[in-house]
């Protein structure tokens, strides 16, 4: 088990180095640097282009950069290029912003598409089914910022409340009651929206799931012997057929940051999503690199736990 | 085929494509998509036709500043512009943009390049998937030095699952410059992991048939053996996957789109008309509505295709019905 354990986290440490000087070789390779970012502005003189380059290594070879870059990090004063902020503690903040969004999306996620995915796959080929099949095709095919604009006007049309950025500005000295219900309102609409494609997407797997579930002889046995129905499904069936779902648990993680970039931008939400947006936009570098590494830290920690969880609860996996 | 199978009644009553054909047929949404799919090449083909060239039938590129956002089926006004500048029929069957420009003309334009941006993307992911997949699973024992081929490309199809999709793609398409070529190259480059999975499965099983021992036994190169016997016999998943993979790369590039980083101008596609179109949403909903619209139902059609073609190429899912 421990040289399991083992093994496997040294097999993600080498993916982990080979993702980082992969990830630092596309970003330092494409067109476009710092200093480019403003061409057309008259008082950037080449020299001044000299002095940028200089003063972010841009001059010196690759792995230069990557050493640079990669010893920054550790000693944890990797510097934005854009303001000259330390990296890390600019992604912690947007982090924290990001999670209650994750965490709720998340949620409203796995408590819609497991009874939906369960009850279709149950009622197989009923109008229940074919309409829950359609409707989430139909969600997962709008494109996600027209239906977001047009769920912004119908909400604040509607119920009449603030719903971009986290919070309404100037309410700092309200009532904890009403804080409370702004920072509700805000947060309802960007999470239902990222968790409107987890359902889609995630309600037809445990459907299929499920589907081949139910045909195994062990279903008949159990039923053969006169257990009661719930019994048989939520006791016999269910069990068996969430043991895939410990294993997307890990290739969710990297969605906190790219599924969010989309909806985080038009709900103006200052989270990871956007802060690397902005980074794209300036060119920063460290920011970019960074976000990127940690999405795929959190990626192979996901893998990795779910690994172990998948030993834990299947039996006839051996180590 | 000899007389006593015909007689005994031994022979399938029906080929393997005909009963393919019989489950996708009696998916009633799926048949629909696929003939909708079919119409809509249609309207891309004829809509480049009518587009392209230096002085086309119906110029999408037409500014008509004192005709700016008109709802559709305006009627022209003919004594403010001028007679060529005319929209087809007389008529802004879709009305027009905050350029004046007929929104009809642009949407026609836009089709061929959304289905190309789709159908491109898809191409290049597939190739790479079924050339990696392919290898990976045929040559899976074969040791370059310490590892497998089979352990290399895992691995590599596994750090590319580590980069988080949409933002590597939006890096790379914002630090490469503004081209419709590289947001094709870009979404195909970034999506073929699943493909190579779906192949190589495929492989493990196809690469100790019998047919495959006979090609070999018959000194046929390997890459024929891989690529003309055995690739064709993995299609089926891939071919899904593919449909699916059309729509979700129209998609992401509308989310490009709204981001600023799509198709640029003066080239149009569906998803950069909607981002223009959104601010305007109250003055002019159908510059949101028409191209986001078409979006859904083009998507939607995809998206249902695929279903029915997973449903008539997996036994499994066939049987238990």
């Amino acid at each position: 088990m421990l040289a399991f354990i083992l093994r496997n986290i040294g097999q993600r440490l080498i993916l982990l180095v080979i993702v980082s000087i992969l990830a630092h070789t596309i970003v330092h390779l494409a067109p476009g640097e710092p200093s480019l970012v403003d061409p057309s502005n008259p008082r950037m003189k080449a020299e001044d282009i000299e002095r940028i380059r200089a003063a972010f290594h841009l001059d010196d070879p690759l792995h230069v950069q990557y050493y640079y870059w990669m010893r920054d990090l550790l000693n944890g004063d990797l510097k934005s290029f854009k303001d000259n902020q330390p990296v890390l503690e600019k992604i912690w903040g947007r982090f924290l912003n990001s999670l209650p969004l994750f965490i709720l999306a998340t949620l409203i996620t796995w408590c819609v598409a497991f009874p939906f995915g369960i009850s279709s796959a149950l009622n197989r080929g009923s109008t229940y089914d074919k309409t829950g099949t359609f409707l989430s095709y139909f969600l997962i095919s709008f494109p996600g910022f027209f239906l977001s604009s047009l769920l912004i006007i119908f909400i604040v049309q509607t119920f009449d409340v603030p719903v971009i950025s986290m919070r309404t500005f100037g309410l700092e000295d309200a009532s904890a009651w009403t804080q409370i219900n702004d920072r509700i309102w805000h947060l309802t609409l960007p999470a239902l929206m990222t968790a409107i494609l987890g359902i889609a997407v995630l309600s037809r797997f445990v459907r299929s799931q499920m589907q081949e579930v139910i045909l195994h002889d062990y279903i008949r046995t159990a039923r053969a012997k006169g257990l009661d129905e719930d019994n048989v499904i939520y006791k016999h069936a269910l069990r068996n057929a969430l043991l895939p779902f410990i294993t997307m648990f890990g290739l969710m993680i990297p969605g906190l940051i790219s599924g969010s970039v989309i909806f985080e931008q038009i709900f103006a939400w200052p989270g990871m999503g956007r802060l690397g947006y902005d980074a794209i936009l300036s060119r920063d570098f460290p920011v970019i690199l960074t976000l990127n590494l940690i999405a795929a830290v959190l990626t192979l920690i996901g893998t990795l736990v779910s690994d172990l969880l998948y030993a834990l609860a299947d039996p006839r996996i051996k180590f | 085929m000899p007389d006593t199978l015909v007689q005994d009644d031994l022979k399938p009553h029906v080929s393997p494509s005909q009963e393919r054909w019989n489950v996708f047929r009696r998916n009633r949404w799926a048949l629909l998509s696929g003939l909708l799919l079919l119409g809509l090449l249609g309207l891309a083909l004829l809509g480049k036709a009518l587009t392209a060239g230096t002085d086309p039938v119906i110029d999408s590129a037409t500014v008509r500043l004192t005709q700016k956002m008109l709802p559709p089926f305006s009627v022209y006004n003919q004594d403010t512009i001028a007679k060529e500048d005319a929209p087809l029929f007389g008529v802004y069957l879709l009305g027009t943009d905050d350029f004046g420009r007929d929104l009809f003309a642009r949407m026609l334009e836009g089709t061929f390049v959304s289905l190309t941006v789709g159908f491109v993307a898809v191409g290049i992911s597939v190739t790479v998937g079924i050339f990696l997949g392919g290898l990976a699973g045929y040559y899976g024992r074969v040791k370059l030095g310490f590892l497998t081929v089979d352990t290399l490309i895992m691995r590599f199809v596994d750090i590319m699952l580590c980069f988080p999709t949409f933002f590597l793609i939006l890096t790379a398409v914002a630090l490469l410059p503004p081209s419709i070529y590289n947001i094709m190259i870009i979404i195909g480059l970034t999506s073929w992991m699943q493909t190579a999975r779906l192949v190589r499965a495929d492989f493990l099983a196809l690469r100790d048939q019998d047919y495959v021992l006979a090609a070999r036994s018959q000194a046929i190169p390997e890459w024929r053996i891989i690529f003309l016997h055995c690739v064709p016999n993995a299609m089926a998943p891939v071919l899904v996957s593919a449909t699916i993979g059309v729509a979700t790369a129209i998609l992401t590039e509308s989310a490009l789109s709204y981001l600023g980083f799509g198709v640029q101008p003066p080239d149009a596609t569906w998803g950069n008309i909607l981002a223009d179109g959104r601010p305007l949403i109250f003055d002019a909903p159908w510059l949101t509505f028409i191209p986001g619209l078409t979006i859904l139902l083009v998507v939607l059609a995809f998206n249902l295709c695929g279903e029915g073609l997973r449903e008539a190429f997996d036994p499994k899912l066939r049987e238990s019905r």
